[in-house]
């Protein structure tokens, strides 16, 4: 027993060894793992790092430029309508964007890849049915539903985190199917059911095994494309209502002062396209790494 | 190809009938939507008016049956806060949608395919950095906080363009631009990958070693063929631009069905959502047939018999 386990500590060493030097190799993969990497500590040492308090308004700094000092200290990134520290904001407003972008996409992804799992590997009339389902959730273009769905069912942190989650399954549903569909007749599949393994067993043990790599690629997608969906509902005024802050609830906020305080806007907007950026190099490196047509030719 | 067309025709059917149920079960997620459409000054008794006036006290098979009878001859039913037809509404707007829709896609189209052939012809060069990275941040950047870049350095500081509406010719350049970059990131990022895939082909290395002008080995060899894959994504992109104008016709004022939507949102006028809903639902549908007629005809080895 001992031994086994050393083995697969020894293995996982390397791994994670061949992982970072990969990494190292790649400029934009780089890139993208730092961004999420101080994206994520900004989330969780937020409360640490802001320099004001978040929500606590200071009357007779209203407005006030990037770099504006009082007695209070500097506000490096300028002040909103009511005196807020826009600096303090953007790195709180980290938290809930981050928050809502994974914990929706692992919702999706979760659905999406079992029920791409169950049409493509039961196949026949439930595939068609599961199938035809998706070609009209997909007729509805995603934001168009989102907020639609937000508009009836009404705002809040947890109802945006469902929505999202809940909406978009839809391309991993198809994609995991078709890659089921590829892994289903092959023949160490063949095998699995030879020597008599339960069907169940193969779907989930076999079949999901291979699959994952496709969902995970996907997921990094999704992620980003959950951040920039959220603060599009925020800034339409049915995502996350304040006191929550998030970027698109700054942006929201902002853009009634666009012509007198731009920094109310430009910064949260550089945060999530920062951000996103950060996921899109991250994902891009992920499936160039696990494709093996093109990770020879780099 | 009359048997593929009909063939495809059946489908959208079905996933038309199919979005109609979406619909109709949407704006019944919190229950009864009257609990969403009444003020909250009315009365039990005036809700319960408001209930059988509209119907919602019958069966949810039966409200079904007589939403999507009606839907299919274009009633939709009276829009509650403008107090006409809604699918007037809609018809009013979903013009301004499709000139915003198509001319963003051509900014789109205009701008990826160029870059993404030059990237892709200096493969790791300075100019493909510059190509990629720029498209990476397109794709990263929300399109509403372009957009309000946008009116922050042509309207407020310049003073050129026009911030909202749709007044003028020159009010539809900041819409369609916004949309519009969002696109050409996602294309020139596809046009670059499959000429990429395209240039290391066996018919690519035939042409240049009979002589042929680089020129020629590129536009009429090379892209003729990587255009397949990018026709094919065209559908799913013009679907994105349809979703993208709801959040950019909101920035600027842009009197078009997405605008509609979210104000009717918010004022859960819900005749105009639904109409709105199936709208969007067959423009895109649609597109996505168009798309499928023309890839026949940019490649003659695909043929739906």
């Amino acid at each position: 027993m001992t031994v086994v386990i050393k083995i697969n500590m020894a293995s996982r060493t390397r791994r994670t060894q061949t992982f970072f030097r990969a990494l190292l190799r790649s400029p934009a993969g780089l890139t993208g793992f730092i961004i999420i990497t101080l994206v994520m500590l900004m989330a969780v040492f937020g409360p640490l790092l802001v320099p004001f308090d978040v929500n606590e308004p200071n009357l007779r700094a209203r407005f006030m430029e990037p770099g504006f000092t009082d007695s209070t200290g500097t506000y490096l990134f300028g002040t909103d309508q009511l005196g807020r520290d826009i600096f303090s904001r953007v790195i709180d407003g980290s938290r809930v964007s981050v928050l809502i972008g994974v914990v929706a996409s692992l919702i999706s992804g979760t659905v999406g890849v079992l029920y791409g799992l169950i049409a493509g590997f039961v196949g026949g009339w439930l595939d068609s049915l599961m199938m035809r389902i998706v070609d009209a959730l997909l007729g509805i273009p995603f934001i168009i539903l989102v907020v639609s769905i937000s508009g009836i069912v009404g705002a809040g942190l947890t109802t945006v985190i469902l929505i999202l989650g809940l909406t978009g399954w839809v391309t991993y549903a198809r994609v995991i199917r078709a890659e089921v569909l590829k892994t289903r007749n092959l023949e160490y599949i063949t095998a699995a059911y030879a020597i008599g393994q339960r069907p169940v067993v193969i779907m989930f043990q076999h079949i999901l095994r291979n699959v994952i790599s496709t969902a995970i690629v996907l997921g990094a997608t999704q992620v980003g494309i959950t951040i920039l969906a959220e603060s599009s509902l925020s800034f339409l005024g049915l995502g996350v209502k304040p006191p929550i802050i998030t970027w698109g609830v700054m942006l929201a906020d902002g853009r009634q002062y666009i012509t007198s305080a731009w920094w109310m806007t430009t910064y949260p907007g550089v945060a999530t396209t920062i951000t996103v950026l950060g996921v899109v190099f991250l994902g891009d490196w992920v499936r160039d790494m696990l494709d093996p047509k093109v990770r020879g030719r780099r | 190809m009359t048997t593929f067309l009909l063939r495809r025709l059946i489908q959208l059917a079905i996933t038309i009938f199919i979005v109609s149920l979406i619909v109709f079960f949407l704006v019944r997620l919190r229950g009864d939507p009257i609990s969403v459409m009444a003020p909250p000054t009315f009365s039990e008794e005036q809700v319960e008016q408001l209930r059988a006036a509209w119907g919602f006290d019958r069966p949810l098979v039966e409200q079904y049956l007589v939403f999507l009878s009606k839907a299919v001859t274009g009633d939709f039913g009276q829009s509650i806060q403008a107090r006409r037809p809604a699918m007037e509404l809609v018809f009013e707007r979903l013009g301004n949608t499709i000139l915003l829709t198509f001319t963003s896609a051509l900014i789109g189209i205009i701008i990826a395919v160029p870059l993404g052939i030059i990237s892709a012809l200096n493969r790791n060069s300075i100019v493909d950095l510059l190509v990629t990275t720029l498209s990476a941040l397109g794709t990263a950047m929300p399109s509403f906080w372009l957009g309000l870049q946008l009116i922050l350095l042509f309207s407020v500081t310049l003073r050129l363009l026009p911030a909202f509406g749709a007044l003028t010719p020159a009010a539809l350049i900041m819409p369609s631009v916004t949309l519009g970059v969002g696109m050409a990131a996602r294309m020139s990022r596809l046009t670059r990958s499959a000429m990429l895939e395209v240039l290391n082909e066996d018919y690519v290395r035939t042409a240049r070693s009979k002589g042929l002008r680089n020129r020629t080995v590129v536009i009429r060899h090379a892209l003729r063929n990587a255009l397949i894959p990018l026709v094919t994504v065209m559908g799913l992109q013009l679907g994105w631009l349809l979703g993208g104008s709801v959040v950019v016709e909101s920035v600027f004022s842009w009197p078009g069905l997405g605008r509609l939507m979210v104000e009717s949102i918010n004022v859960r006028d819900i005749t105009v959502v639904q109409a709105g809903l199936l709208w969007f639902a067959l423009c895109f549908a649609l597109i996505n047939l168009a798309v499928d007629v023309a890839y026949t005809f940019l490649d003659p080895r695909i043929s739906y018999e």
